[in-house]
């Protein structure tokens, strides 16, 4: 799906990186805790919907070479994060709608979860082992 | 949507529940607790890669349908212990949250 | 003449510091690191794998130390992130090395931090991984990404 295609389904805008309008997204992958983009996320180019605005999440993006940065819920990024990311080549977009809402209506139109490629095994928690 | 439908629909593990006959009325997706307290509705599922024990408490204020942990981010012993005695409903996908989002808002809106 | 014993040639070394809760520059040694690969010639892989393991010991040093500062060195077959701070140090690593355990105040829980994948998250991008704390004295950590070996 290209960018202006998500922006107008979505009703959702242009912050910065209006001119990447035509780069195409295929997969999602929605949180607000960055920890877990970094530990999620493994391909390139995957679609960020996040409802965090701090300079850390475009930073995040551009490490993991994502897409795009979609902020959810009416956030609206400002200051060092708009201009980082312009800096960075990265476009973000803003949209009213939940993060429920928002993901709803882009999975319907066919965006697809971020893989990774091997999963730990999250057995129930242990007690801490003593140190070695 | 009766809970027990949308828990088999989405092959949900549950964790802790009381009371699967409650009616879903739609979904929320956040981690950020403060904005769950501000925003999430009653009846609302909560989908969270956040794990921590407030989720609980969270969940019993906004009196939300349930919890559920995406991505496999299974809760410690003492947070479903404290969901059971709360009567919070907790189940675990191993599906990340865009995922379960995704398949639970075409299940209620189809 | 390089003998069997000699060390591998460094090819890159830089050294940041790291300030303690400045939200503002948080995250840019990461961003820098990666420039840095990518100039180069590093795989994608290494770089993002460099990336999350140096993003996850900046945040942590921002949000929970005394400052500290962290080398980027390069050698010819591995690349090694070192991370030293000043304190607090940790008093249980294992514990605070298991998915999910977060020490983080609410402030940065509310700010997307804390979600207590920090450490794992290093761990399981890093080929040798290597952590030492002392509580009054400060945390060091040594990640090493081993270059030309699968990674999995």
């Amino acid at each position: 799906m290209k960018l202006a295609d998500l922006a107008q389904l979505l009703g959702a805008e242009f912050v910065t990186g209006a001119e990447y309008a035509d780069r195409e997204v295929t997969r999602a992958f929605a949180a607000d805790l960055l920890s877990d983009v970094l530990a999620m996320v493994q391909e390139e180019g995957v679609l960020l919907i996040t409802g965090m605005t701090t300079p850390q999440v475009v930073r995040v993006a551009e490490v993991m070479n994502m897409g795009a940065v979609l902020f959810v819920r009416g956030k609206y990024p400002t200051g060092a994060t708009v201009e980082y990311a312009a800096g960075a080549g990265i476009p973000l977009l803003a949209a009213s709608g939940d993060m429920y809402e928002t993901c709803g209506v882009l999975y319907q139109a066919g965006l697809l979860p971020a893989r990774r490629k091997g999963f730990r095994l999250d057995r129930p928690a242990s007690p801490s082992r003593p140190p070695a | 949507m009766e809970l027990g439908r949308v828990v088999s629909e989405l092959g949900l593990e549950p964790l802790a529940t009381g009371d699967l006959t409650r009616d879903v009325q739609g979904g929320y997706a956040c981690d950020l607790l403060s904005d769950v307290l501000a925003h999430a509705e009653a009846g609302d599922l909560w989908i969270t890669h956040q794990r921590h024990l407030n989720v609980v408490a969270v969940a019993k204020l906004r009196d939300l349908a349930g919890v559920i942990f995406a991505r496999g981010n299974r809760p410690s012993p003492d947070v479903v212990a404290r969901a059971a005695q709360e009567g919070v409903n907790l189940f675990l996908s191993s599906e990340p949250a865009f995922e379960v989002a995704g398949r639970l808002h075409r299940l209620l809106h189809p | 003449m390089t003998g069997p014993q000699a060390p591998p040639a460094l090819r890159l070394k830089r050294i940041y510091e790291v300030a303690p809760r400045d939200l503002e520059r948080a995250g840019t040694v990461s961003t820098e690191v990666r420039r840095e690969l990518l100039a180069l010639g590093m795989s994608p892989e290494v770089v993002r794998r460099a990336s999350v393991v140096c993003f996850e010991g900046e945040m942590n040093m921002v949000l929970y130390s005394e400052g500290g500062r962290i080398i980027l060195l390069v050698k010819e077959d591995r690349v090694e992130l070192l991370f030293s701070d000043r304190g607090p140090g940790i008093a249980d690593v294992n514990l605070a090395s298991q998915p999910g355990y977060s020490t983080a105040p609410d402030w940065a829980r509310e700010l997307g931090f804390g979600a207590g994948l920090g450490i794992t998250n290093m761990e399981e991008n890093s080929d040798l991984f290597k952590i030492r704390s002392r509580v009054g004295k400060g945390t060091v950590v040594r990640a090493t990404i081993l270059l030309g070996v699968p990674f999995f």
